[in-house]
């Protein structure tokens, strides 16, 4: 129920910060993360840092996207395009009861 | 004219006296000078043999001033690019304004000069024009409407019920960027780094597509409701399916970084300064290369294909990352920023 | 390195290995699961992906309450829409919920009728809104959960420190674990696991979802919204149910830490206490809603502003209330794509973005 995209913290005075995204900046609250400081990868939902990102773990859930995706490769079988069942009549699961 | 006066527009301005003359004479005149517009007839006369085109727009948008244009050079590169998506080259404009009481002078002027810089960028003529004030709080600021003529060479048969089955659909630039810009200075969303519209005229443009190729169906400048409006339009008039491929779209990564923060689809935003195009298969390449050349169309791509109808009712579908298809509704109503 | 970021985890490559992956364990499933998606966000990436129409057979994904603009009750919608009405009064909103209908009219028609209604961002710049009108008072739609509420509550904190008295705010916040729970006891629920909202989760922390988890014994696995974010979870709780297991795991690690934002939730309990929230399509859940507490009351619309909702009822026909708890399916409901499509929406569901039956509407129709 939330929109919220990572953004980089590049000034930062107090509770107020500027965050850049693949370049537009915006103002932001960092009341809610008290740790928060320059140069750190934020949350913003509705104007405010919710949550850092911790970027660790982003490189870690590419690398493992990656892993698998050279695994599936290997087994000559790489994800071919999904088949033409896009009214749903065959396979869609939310059809199904 | 009283120096205290004619710092705003006030409702003489607009009653046709003394204070009229001299606004038009010395504002929208001086800085629209042709010699058509300076007899000051009650209508242009223009010479003509052939097919003509002719269109009218109204602006309304606000803010008046955006990043990337105003609401003057709006009015004119809306109505050129019409005539332009007939495949006609723009010839003549008519601009009408309606001013609210105490609208500042100052903007006037820089509105009528944004006017008279598109209209020597598109190589058109403003050859007609009337000017209004109402009451303060009858107009928000200031309304432009305005028409335009265009000639359509011969053997142009340009319209968006032309689009056949094995047509490819070309866009000719990034997506979404005037209605980015424009929502991100609305009041309450304030975004620092300056989006811009992309407001142009496109005239040029499609000289060069229609010089590469004579299998041009369709030209459309993907305005209010976006990319996602203007394939729905074709794919009812022209009666086919159009499937458009999700990342082969181009965007510029500001206005997707802006849209993803406030939950906007950007094929969904006007664009103001480009078009899509539908163009038969085998000559493609070739009106590819040419608009890439131009300074418009740099960023020119292939985004999709057009198929014979599947079903009872003509559709636009996305090819998703995953390979599967889903549907792109026309737009219902204004696009909101949200948070859910 | 640059952050990953969007397209890094909406690569055609990875997407469909993971899809693949997601296939072949699914493939030792004995039966058909239904997974609720909690989260209306979720219902939205799921099906601007198309992942819907790809998943294996054996998985049916269903939507759940986590559209706050869907389980708001008609009530709290014509309270906020009446006092629109009045004058003197900047209604300040998110952008979802202009075109909810209420029960007579939706926001968009009050502004038609003269109501001053400004969309906002951020609940900062309804603070702005509140400044530079002073002569009018500002009542700010509260509407989300957990990820919007100390949003909400850091306004009401500025405001009250700050003597801002013509800011005040009309509450319909609701929180999510305690919706769970009470979906978890429904009888004809058939719902094998949970798909849970990341951003939500950044908030609470995932030891929310122990009670489901534990009590219930269903797995929740807290879930990022890149598609192959959901992917990977769909195979995480894929094999929690292949290996019987009812654990709380999280897949969004990146944004979410264990012990959840304690200062979010720490600015929660400052400005709102619990109340008993009315939930359209779950009825009463007690405990579940979030009211100002006496020393904001100030601040407090519905404190200081009357207004008469007497006529409030929820519309005929409409079936958000079982589409919301993942009984029925929009196809399901007599008034989908016929009386109720997104230009004309009868219930929120067609209306919301987020909305079960928008979202159908949208991309599956």
């Amino acid at each position: 129920m939330c929109l919220a995209i990572p953004a980089k913290i590049i000034e930062i005075d107090q509770q107020m910060a500027t965050v850049e995204v693949g370049g537009v900046t915006r103002r932001a609250s960092v009341i809610l993360l008290p740790d928060a400081g320059l140069g750190d990868f934020v949350l913003i939902h509705a104007g405010f840092a919710i949550s850092l990102v911790d970027e660790r773990e982003a490189h870690e859930t590419i690398k493992m996207f990656e892993a698998l995706a050279s695994e599936i490769d290997n087994q000559g079988d790489p994800g071919r395009p999904a088949p033409e069942n896009e009214t749903g009549e065959s396979g869609s699961s939310h059809m199904d009861t | 004219m009283n120096s205290s006066d004619n710092k705003r527009i006030l409702l003489a301005h607009g009653s046709g006296g003394r204070m009229t003359h001299d606004l038009v004479e010395q504002l929208f005149g001086k800085q629209l000078s042709n010699p058509i517009l300076d007899r000051m007839d009650d209508a242009a006369v223009l010479e003509h043999n052939g097919r003509l085109a002719f269109t009218v727009d109204s602006h309304v948008v606000s803010p008046v001033f955006f990043p990337g244009g105003d609401i003057g050079r709006l009015s004119l590169t809306g109505t050129v690019n019409d005539l332009a998506m007939m495949g006609a080259t723009p010839l003549y404009i008519s601009a009408g304004f309606i001013i609210e009481e105490g609208f500042l002078m100052d903007n006037l002027s820089r509105i009528v000069a944004s006017m008279r810089d598109a209209a020597l960028e598109a190589g058109v003529t403003v050859v007609a024009g009337d000017t209004k004030v109402v009451e303060r709080g009858a107009a928000d600021g200031i309304f432009i409407t305005t028409s335009g003529i265009g000639s359509i060479p011969e053997g142009v048969r340009i319209s968006c019920s032309a689009a056949k089955p094995g047509d490819v659909v070309i866009v000719s630039g990034t997506v979404g960027d005037h209605g980015a810009a424009i929502l991100s200075k609305r009041q309450g969303i304030n975004f620092d780094i300056q989006l811009e519209s992309d407001c142009a005229p496109l005239g040029g443009l499609v000289e060069d597509m229609l010089s590469a190729s004579e299998n041009i169906h369709v030209l459309r400048d993907p305005t209010r409701g976006g990319v996602a409006a203007v394939l729905n339009e074709i794919a009812t008039s022209s009666v086919v399916d159009i499937e458009i491929e999700d990342d082969r779209i181009p965007y510029r990564s500001n206005v997707r970084a802006a849209c993803e923060l406030l939950g906007l689809d950007p094929l969904l935003l006007a664009n103001e300064g480009k078009l899509v195009a539908f163009v038969d298969a085998d000559e493609a390449g070739l009106v590819l290369d040419a608009m890439r050349r131009h300074r418009l169309g740099g960023d020119a791509a292939v985004i999709g294909r057009v198929d014979a109808v599947e079903t009872s009712r003509p559709r636009v579908c996305v090819r998703t990352v995953l390979g599967s298809r889903r549907i792109l509704a026309p737009p219902t109503g204004e696009q909101l920023p949200r948070i859910c | 390195m640059p952050l990953p970021y969007l397209d890094d985890y909406r690569q055609g490559r990875l997407v469909r290995s993971l899809m693949a992956k997601l296939e072949e364990r699914t493939a030792v499933l004995n039966r058909p699961v239904r997974i609720m998606e909690v989260c209306g966000t979720h219902t939205m990436a799921i099906s601007r992906h198309g992942i819907r129409q790809t998943l294996p057979e054996v998985l049916g994904l269903v939507s759940g309450p986590g559209c706050p603009v869907c389980v708001t009750a008609n009530a709290d919608i014509d309270t906020f829409i009446e006092m629109s009405l009045q004058p003197g009064v900047i209604a300040a909103t998110f952008g979802d919920m202009l075109r909810v209908p209420g029960t007579k009219i939706g926001l968009a028609e009050a502004r038609g009728r003269g109501a001053q209604v400004q969309i906002v961002y951020s609940t900062l710049d309804s603070l702005q809104l509140a400044r530079d009108n002073p002569e009018e008072t500002v009542i700010f739609f509260g509407i989300g959960f957990e990820t919007t509420a100390p949003t909400v509550a850091a306004a009401l904190v500025e405001a009250h420190e700050t003597g801002l008295e013509n800011f005040m705010v009309l509450s319909a916040h609701k929180t999510v674990p305690r919706a769970l729970s009470v979906l978890c006891q429904t009888p004809d629920l058939a719902i094998d696991a949970f798909l849970c909202p990341g951003h939500v989760t950044a908030i609470i922390g995932p030891d929310a979802y122990l009670p489901v988890a534990q009590d219930s014994g269903l797995p929740c696995v807290v879930a990022g919204f890149e598609p192959s974010d959901i992917l990977q979870s769909l195979i995480m709780l894929t094999d929690q149910l292949t290996d019987e297991r009812a654990e709380v795991e999280v897949q969004y690690q990146r944004g979410v830490r264990a012990d959840g934002n304690p200062a979010a939730m720490a600015l929660i309990d400052r400005v709102f206490e619990p109340t008993d929230a009315d939930w359209r399509g779950l009825g009463v859940i007690p405990g579940s809603g979030l009211t100002i507490r006496e020393q904001y009351a100030a601040h407090d619309a519905a404190r200081n502003f009357e207004v008469d909702v007497s006529y409030s009822h929820e519309p005929k026909g409409c079936l958000c209330g079982a589409i919301l708890t993942g009984l029925k399916t929009p196809p399901d409901c007599p008034l989908f794509a016929g009386a109720c499509t997104p230009d004309h929406a009868v219930g929120p569901c067609m209306v919301s973005s987020e909305g079960t039956c928008a979202a159908y509407f949208l991309y599956e129709t």
